[in-house]
């Protein structure tokens, strides 16, 4: 025997883990059937999930009507069957749930706006392919500018289609993209000023952020349609949208500052000390450094913001507006459909779009925030 | 009172045989001159009255206790931290509250810290090209070639296209190395580089900076590393309570402190 109390003479290598800990089997058993108290919650969320899911598929796919012309083909009576959703309303008034009173032989333009968008946003979303910048600066510069000559004409022979008769779909989408395409540069901007060394500027930062963000939106909506012209002087007119739209802007720029200044405030000192003593200024170190990082660690909350925006888009209605939603209300008043399923089918249209494309959003930010995972943060 | 005349005479004299590597000192060529150098924190004192001079090529070691000011004069020479009274030249540019000069001089002192400070979105190529490209607006092609030459230089051109999270402290902190040195500059300074490193991890980094000491680069180290600083140290500098204590010759200063402080320094890191 040696002097050694213990010496190692063969490493142990790796070895696959016990059975029963993985598969399906092992994940059901220690996941949804651990214990009692799991075993009963996993079987009462499952009974809820069905006392949810039967009525929900019953009145949209199999009690549903798929096909008619009038209220008539939607009644009980008539059909003899209890009845789910009116798909044939949905159908009927499909146009002005898009487009609202848009000139039925001008709505080419509207398509052709959104064949852009779709053309320009989709190569966009996709991190593989190339010439991001182009494509950055003629979906967010380029784009916006064409949209508007676009839908609301007036030069280039095409007629002038007043905003006024806009509506559905078409009006959700304007004020959402230009709440959203607007908000995050302007509130990175009020975030950074609200950071700034420069007293007067903080402050003015500061000032606007918490104004903005101390007012109802609904408010900011009827200062900017019924009490702005009465400051303006008499003959300036802004367009209602517009004024809306600029509302929104502000409105959801305040938001968007502070989910951006959480950001900046993750950022440790040593970054902005090595961006520093590597010879970058400010705009540069704020540019390729700090915001880069900032944004990515923000991702939840500014999706948040968004989706938030994209839904709060339904309270123009207050100023007359016709959003998809005020559309939709106004249909309900056609005497033609008027029927008991006509208002829930209605709204489970409406709750479908709006989830359709808040779950997409929710969904390409998770899968952005993947991507950008560098293994940062532990 | 000895050492407060001594404090700030420029070089030292040849060192002795098989001592520090060869110095290519030129004897009038200052790199750094600190003058009545007096900062405050609030209401503390942390620098005080600092008089000091690097020359070019010259590879000065800072010692000290914690909260000694030895961090914050380092910072004070590319002006990560501004003072109160006194005057700092670098490389013959003073630094005032003129931005011009601020970027000349940051453009030419490269600095390393104890935590890295690496951009975790980039990688590692793009941490060392990065400054190139929009500092000194280098062309891409021409930054990256350098960035693999000093990523070879520090040897670890194999790791370029990861991020920072997934190397070694070590590997991290020799990148940083590099990121400094592809701004090409003629002083580096060294924040307590290897203070936050595995102890496994510390030899490498010291390896890294004794061979850019051989290479004649002008280097201000803070570290309590002793072997490297008998290595490859023209001067060691003690630094207590915001000022200078002593400045000595590696071998003078390690065989022979003339100032309490510096015994008892000593006494406590050298068990």
């Amino acid at each position: 025997m040696s002097a050694h109390a213990y010496l190692r003479r063969d490493m142990i290598g790796p070895m696959p883990p016990p059975l029963a800990a993985t598969g399906f089997v092992g994940w059901v058993r220690r996941q949804l059937f651990g214990s009692v108290l799991n075993s009963v919650l996993t079987l009462a969320s499952f009974l809820l999930l069905i006392a949810l899911a039967v009525p929900t598929i019953r009145f949209l796919v199999i009690d549903a009507v798929w096909e008619g012309a009038s209220r008539a083909d939607c009644l009980e009576e008539t059909l003899g069957r209890p009845v789910g959703a009116c798909w044939p309303f949905i159908a009927a008034k499909f146009k002005q749930f898009m487009y609202g009173f848009y000139p039925e032989n001008e709505l080419w333009r509207v398509n052709l706006t959104y064949a852009l968008g779709v053309i320009l946003l989709a190569p966009l979303l996709v991190p593989r392919l190339p010439y991001k910048t182009v494509n950055a600066i003629l979906f967010f510069g380029v784009f916006p500018v064409v949209a508007f000559f676009l839908l609301v004409g007036g030069v280039f022979g095409l007629t002038h289609v007043e905003t006024r008769v806009w509506g559905g779909m078409l009006v959700t989408l304007v004020i959402s993209f230009t709440g959203i395409i607007g908000s995050l540069p302007f509130g990175i901007l009020l975030a950074l000023g609200r950071r700034s060394d420069l007293p007067i500027v903080r402050m003015l930062c500061i000032i606007f952020i918490e104004f903005w963000r101390g007012v109802p939106l609904i408010t900011v909506l009827f200062f900017a349609t019924y009490m702005l012209p009465l400051f303006l002087p008499g003959n300036w007119r802004i367009d209602p949208l517009l004024r809306v739209l600029i509302g929104v802007v502000l409105f959801a720029g305040a938001y968007m500052a502070e989910v951006v200044r959480g950001g900046l405030q993750a950022i440790p000192r040593g970054q902005y000390e090595g961006a520093t003593a590597l010879g970058f200024g400010y705009w540069r170190m704020t540019g390729l450094v700090i915001l880069p990082q900032a944004l990515k660690y923000v991702i939840p909350g500014i999706v948040n913001s968004f989706i938030a925006l994209f839904k709060d888009t339904t309270l123009v209605l207050i100023v007359a507006i016709f959003d998809l939603l005020g559309q939709l209300r106004a249909a309900f008043a056609d005497p033609n459909w008027s029927t008991p399923v006509t208002l829930f089918t209605g709204f489970a249209f409406a709750g479908i779009i709006y989830f359709v494309i808040s779950f997409a959003m929710s969904r390409y930010a998770l899968y952005t925030e993947r991507r950008l995972d560098t293994g940062a943060a532990r | 009172m000895d050492q407060e005349r001594r404090q700030g005479e420029g070089a030292a004299a040849a060192p002795g045989e098989g001592a520090a590597p060869a110095m290519r000192t030129t004897k009038n060529q200052v790199a750094i001159e600190i003058i009545d150098l007096n900062k405050w924190f609030g209401s503390f004192h942390v620098l005080r009255d600092v008089n000091f001079k690097v020359m070019r090529g010259e590879r000065i070691v800072i010692s000290g206790p914690s909260g000694s000011g030895k961090s914050t004069l380092l910072r004070c020479i590319n002006r990560i931290e501004d003072w109160q009274q006194g005057r700092v030249i670098v490389d013959g540019v003073e630094l005032t509250q003129d931005l011009k000069a601020i970027d000349e001089v940051r453009r030419e002192v490269g600095m390393v810290f104890q935590q890295f400070n690496l951009f975790p979105h980039l990688t590692v190529l793009e941490n060392c090209t990065l400054a190139p490209v929009h500092v000194r607006r280098l062309p891409r092609r021409e930054a990256e070639r350098l960035a693999r030459l000093y990523l070879e230089r520090v040897h670890i051109p194999e790791q370029a296209d990861k991020y920072p999270a997934q190397l070694s402290g070590g590997q991290q902190q020799r990148v940083a190395i590099a990121r400094a040195l592809c701004m090409e500059p003629k002083i580096m300074l060294f924040d307590e580089p290897t203070s936050s490193l595995d102890p496994e991890m510390v030899k490498e980094v010291l390896d890294t900076m004794v061979e850019l000491a051989m290479d004649g680069m002008t280097m201000l180290v803070v570290s309590h590393e002793m072997g490297f600083a008998r290595q490859v140290a023209n001067r060691m500098v003690l630094m207590d309570a915001g000022q200078i204590v002593e400045i000595a010759e590696p071998k003078a200063f390690f065989e022979n402190p003339q100032h309490e402080r510096t015994r008892l320094f000593l006494s406590q890191i050298l068990h």
